[in-house]
């Protein structure tokens, strides 16, 4: 019987069985960023330890960094973090993409744009978006800060092994519809905890056709709807995107691990724990109603109403509006937002705002809305400034910033104010996540956050901006 | 590095409204602007002790003076979901918490706290209501959390709860924190990296 990509992964970078029967996992490449590292360098020298491979532990900072001006922590404790991994970094020989080094970005775009992601390989961040860099066929791992350590000093971790569900998607995606509608609706689908003890393996003639930056959209909120990891199989538009960058391998090497990348990818005859297959056809324009990633609807459909729900449902309906002040049962559409977020690891690629730039040109964004468009890395603001992208947004009224988390959960300066709500390219719209206590957060495509800012309120972009059925030919 | 198992847990405890109680919750992002995780106890869960608005004490069960001395969380759903930030437990455990009941976890904040040796064990929703009932009624009512035979008693309750077999054996042979046995196994760790092309 063959082997799903993930077993074999596994195989590869098994160490050993510990004590309690957990595996003892090889990461081969581990990113840090300044929020969970400084804990556990210090956990590091508390134990007299160090860092087992420098080379294969690689930092950035993206959480706290101003976009603004970025060479400006905004406050003390943001300047602390920073010098912190700096010297972390110096003290113990860790490659470290500073600002000044034109490679800073979110942990979880500059891994893949430095071709420090790999096929086959195994990541762990601490972070719960590592997920990501499962578009590359890789497994990762979102990690603790004990775990961290545990990385810095062994280069490995306790690990329990996971059950593997296959989504296959198949078919193309009606226009309007995007890789952010595709994890929005598995999500809601599944579940926020459906993919509790799972790794998930996406598949289908729609992943095949997916970019690299649609492939990292979905995986990036595998996270959303419980599963520790999720992964794409390795093919040809996997190695074309690594070919030529930093961290790839070159010359003879360059084929030699292409041929090795090709054999993690999962056999025919795999088989799986579970296995979950959608129409892509079927998949609409998503968005969130609430606080929780699998409250999502079709831009066609009606926020729930408690009365109508089942009472296991009820209660979390009923606390979700509360903290959403949305009227139940009402159409989602023609909700108005304050403020408009395109940026994230979820939706900070140049792709996002390609797609969002040749939408909005002509457009304006409505009174009294904030809209600010923060690219993922210092190296995606550069390609789209080359293309003009930013003047693209500026002439239609958004900010353009620099590279960083931002507003995703706004630990910089970029903070929602009171209870205002926003229209959001990023994952996660928990209470409270983007910066004000009482913040709303709306999560969508980038296309639907252009379209919600152009008309100041939750809108279809297929109307917005004409998109029809017979222009996508 | 020794540490010291553990097999029991016990003390008052306090419940926890709500299902999907995520890590953003249990500690707002903004207070994880720190290098150390040492401060962290006085914001657990911060925005819901605190009326955002006003910054007046809420009515949330941690604000109430009868559950100050709780040692034990009893929550529902989806406990610890979201971010895989570790201050979350960590801020549990510095705000005076040593073990969490609740209907179910999720995957990275369980594996979180039990590295730090804060239990986390699971019941249906039947008995997690009728625990919590028993607590809102009588705040210094003596939680028992048994790692040994998997029950939690409390006053006339009794009832079995579940953990994952590996972080049961780790907290029993006080072994929860691996880095030991981690670093124990330094040649086989360097076999493997040999062994991978892209580490080499
Ligand atoms: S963009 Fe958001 S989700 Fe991604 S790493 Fe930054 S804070 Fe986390």
């Amino acid at each position: 019987m063959g082997k799903t990509l993930y077993q074999k992964v596994w195989d590869a970078h098994t160490v050993g069985t510990l004590s309690d029967g957990r595996t003892q996992l090889f990461i081969g490449t581990h990113l840090i960023h300044e929020v969970t590292s400084p804990q556990a360098f210090g956990m590091l020298r508390n134990l007299g330890l160090t860092v087992k491979y420098p080379s294969r532990t690689f930092a950035t900072i993206d959480h706290i960094v101003p976009t603004i001006n970025q060479d400006e922590p905004a406050d003390p404790l943001a300047a602390a973090m920073i010098d912190a991994i700096r010297k972390n970094c110096d003290d113990f020989g860790v490659t470290y993409f500073d600002l000044k080094s034109g490679k800073q970005g979110i942990v979880h775009v500059v891994g893949p744009e430095q071709g420090i992601t790999q096929p086959g390989s195994t990541i762990a961040c601490g972070d719960s978006h590592t997920a990501t860099h499962g578009a590359f066929g890789a497994i990762a791992f979102g990690i603790g800060t004990t775990q961290v350590r545990d990385v810095l000093a062994t280069q490995t971790m306790a690990m329990e092994s996971l059950k593997v569900r296959k989504i296959e998607v198949n078919g193309k995606l009606r226009p309007g519809v995007y890789a952010k509608d595709v994890t929005l609706h598995i999500i809601r689908m599944l579940g926020a905890k459906g993919g509790i003890g799972y790794a998930y393996e996406y598949s289908g003639t729609t992943f095949d056709n997916f970019s690299m930056e649609e492939r990292m959209t979905v995986c990036n909120m595998a996270i959303e709807g419980g599963a520790r990891c999720g992964y794409v199989n390795p093919d040809e538009t996997t190695f074309e995107f690594l070919k030529g960058r930093p961290y790839s391998p070159t010359g003879d090497d360059w084929d030699k691990s292409v041929d090795e990348w090709k054999s993690f990818a999962t056999d025919a005859d795999a088989e799986f724990d579970d296995i979950i297959c959608i129409n892509a056809e079927d998949i609409e324009p998503t968005v969130t109603w609430g606080i929780s990633p699998d409250h999502g609807i079709s831009i066609g459909e009606s926020i729930p109403d408690p009365a109508a729900a089942d009472p296991d449902e009820k209660a979390v309906i009923e606390e979700a509006l509360a903290y959403m002040k949305l009227p139940a049962g009402t159409p989602i559409k023609g909700i108005p937002i304050d403020v408009a977020f395109i940026g994230s690891c979820t939706n900070g690629r140049l792709s996002d705002f390609r797609e969002a730039a040749k939408l909005l040109k002509g457009h304006k964004v409505a009174n009294g809305v904030k809209a600010i468009a923060v690219p993922g890395s210092q190296i995606t603001a550069i390609q789209c400034e080359k293309e003009g992208l930013d003047k693209i947004f500026e002439e239609a009224g958004f900010e353009w910033r620099a590279a960083g988390c931002s507003m995703c959960l706004a630990m910089n300066p970029d903070k929602l104010v009171g209870d205002q709500i926003c229209a959001s390219s990023s994952n996660r719209n928990f209470k409270g996540r983007q910066g004000s206590p009482i913040g709303r957060t709306v999560l969508m495509s980038p296309i639907m956050v252009a379209a919600a800012a152009v008309e100041g309120r939750i809108a279809d972009a297929r109307e917005t901006f004409d998109v029809s059925d017979d222009s996508a030919a | 590095m020794a540490i010291a198992p553990i097999t029991q847990v016990s003390g008052t405890a306090v419940p926890i409204p709500g299902a999907d109680i995520d890590t953003d919750r249990i500690i707002p992002a903004r207070f994880m602007k720190c290098v150390t995780f040492d401060g962290l106890g006085e914001y657990a869960f911060y925005d819901v002790r605190f009326d955002p608005e006003s910054g007046e004490k809420t009515d949330h069960p941690l604000n109430d003076e009868r559950f100050n001395s709780a040692s034990i969380l009893v929550a529902g759903i989806n406990f610890g979901c979201g971010s895989s930030r570790e201050h979350a437990p960590q801020s549990l455990t510095k705000y005076g918490f040593s073990a969490i009941i609740a209907e179910s976890f999720a995957e990275i904040f369980y594996g979180n706290s039990t590295t730090l040796g804060l239990p986390c064990v699971s019941s249906n929703r039947e008995n997690i209501d009728a625990l919590k009932a028993a607590c809102a009624e009588n705040p210094t009512l003596q939680v028992s959390i048994d790692l040994d035979t998997m029950t939690v008693t409390a006053g006339d309750l009794s009832f079995s709860v579940n953990m994952p077999a590996s972080a049961r054996q780790a907290l029993l042979a006080g072994k929860y924190d691996p880095i030991k046995e981690l670093l124990d196994n330094n040649d086989k760790i360097e076999a493997t990296a040999t062994s991978l092309s892209y580490v080499g």
